[in-house]
């Protein structure tokens, strides 16, 4: 058998995989990406890009990928789905509409386009949302999109220019090399850990923590629901570091499905769906869409996303490794961030100057200090 | 006691005996093609017992509905996919 040499390998084809393997290729390089069996976070989320502001690295972030992302646009097939339907964060009391005018403010002065609807505009946009409700913050440039068929195209993309895609286990990451199940020894001149939650078996000293998450995914009701939609309490909710929580957060389809969430589970191991959670989640749901207890739920999906202490992924050059760079921890933002995640990095590998600072992301902040 | 029910499919008014299904009362009306794939294809009642979801339609607005699991009430409105 002979053996390759790759400038770059890739563990893990999920969009953060797929986005480095299209920005790596078309720069010339000669890729392989190694995937061990299409299950991660990409495949069981809600592809909402979405731009956020719990941080200013997490705003720049999230901002310059969703650019990227429209950018895209339109070389992006059907099935990706693309649907440039903005979110609404809705607000149920005065704090939460505190909040709206707070953010309001932040993403004016960052020259992100937003709007307060006061309760006549929110129910001319989205009649079916319960009475009572005081307002909400839209914000248009939001987006949705289909992320495994995102992924693939990504990957496809990749295999135009210069890909070859390995469906094999990797066993080991060494300098120039991984090791895989099957195949055996495959040669790279770099290799970049992308494996999202399984990201810390093959870089021991990684430190993250599985959270996971379930969605319901409703048969089509076309334009039931118009905007991402996302309870301001969802902030309460994604921010706790408690076990168990859970907010509404309801996606439209361009097919008419909805995909209702969202949950945030730390501690839990298996990919079981847990009823408690999903009849916690669904009630959050309907006490916001109340018509929705009358509609048919169609599957569930779970899975794991890749979460850091810090709320920001883990972008870079891995401490005390020459050839090994590390793309993961995005938690819930992988979607969103996967496209300025693959242009930093790469920015990174070819030394030159990033549109956004790397720092915040680089990943020695995440690492377990025994060599410091 | 009534013997029958009456409802309407697609507006038009129809009669059935008491007991029956909304899919026995839309396959007695004549109607095969119940709802539209996504591809815009007929489809219709297969398993009977509320498994294969083909025979949904919409029933007094509520879209989606198995109408092999639900009996007919006087006055239900049936509308069948275009």
């Amino acid at each position: 058998m002979t053996s390759r040499i790759y400038d770059v390998l890739i563990i893990g084809a999920g969009i953060i995989g797929a986005a480095c393997a299209r920005e790596f290729a078309r720069a010339g390089l000669r890729i392989a990406v190694v995937e061990a069996g299409f299950g991660g976070a990409t495949f069981a989320g809600m592809g909402h890009i979405v731009v956020m502001d719990d941080s200013e690295p997490q705003f720049a972030l999230t901002r310059y990928s969703q650019q990227l992302w429209r950018e895209l646009a339109p070389e992006l097939p059907p099935d990706v789905e693309y649907m440039p339907c903005g979110t609404l964060w809705i607000a149920a009391d005065d704090q939460e509409m505190q909040e709206v005018r707070r953010k309001h403010e932040f993403y004016a002065a960052r020259r992100v386009p937003t709007e307060i609807f006061d309760p006549r505009a929110l129910y001319e946009a989205e009649p079916h949302l319960r009475p009572g409700l005081l307002g909400a913050l839209l914000v248009p440039e939001d987006l949705v999109i289909y992320a495994p068929c995102a992924a693939r195209f990504l990957l496809h993309q990749a295999q135009a220019y210069s890909c070859d895609l390995y469906l094999d286990k990797v066993l080991q990451v060494r300098d120039h090399a991984v090791i895989l199940q099957n195949r055996g020894g495959l040669h790279a001149g770099a290799v970049i850990n992308a494996a999202g939650t399984w990201a810390p078996e093959l870089t021991p000293g990684l430190e993250m923590r599985p959270r996971k998450g379930q969605l319901v995914i409703t048969d089509r009701y076309p334009g039931f629901v118009r905007h991402q939609l996302v309870e301001l309490g969802y902030l309460k909710s994604a921010h706790t570091l408690t076990a168990e929580s859970f907010a509404f957060n309801v996606q439209p389809r361009i097919t008419g499905q909805l995909l209702i969430g969202s949950s945030r589970q730390f501690g839990v191991q298996t990919n079981a769906v847990d009823n408690h959670i999903i009849a916690g989640m669904l009630a959050r749901a309907c006490h916001y869409l109340p018509e929705l207890s009358r509609m048919s739920a169609i599957r569930t999906w779970t899975g794991f996303r890749a979460a850091t202490a810090d709320k920001l992924p883990v972008i870079g050059k891995c401490p005390g490794r020459q050839h090994l760079y590390l793309a993961t921890g995005h938690e819930g933002l992988g979607i969103t961030t996967s496209l300025a995640t693959a242009r930093l990095l790469l920015d990174q590998f070819l030394q030159r100057a990033p549109a956004i600072p790397a720092e915040p992301y680089l990943p020695n902040r995440v690492m377990e200090t025994a060599h410091a | 006691m009534p013997e029958s029910v009456q409802l309407k499919i697609n507006g038009v008014p129809v009669r059935v005996p008491l007991g029956s299904t909304v899919a026995a009362a839309v396959l007695l009306a004549g109607h095969s093609a119940f709802r539209r794939s996504v591809s815009g294809e007929g489809r219709g009642p297969l398993c009977c017992m509320g498994i294969c979801f083909e025979c949904r339609l919409t029933i007094d607005g509520q879209q989606h509905v198995r109408s092999c699991q639900l009996l007919c009430r006087e006055g239900m409105e049936i509308t069948l996919g275009e």
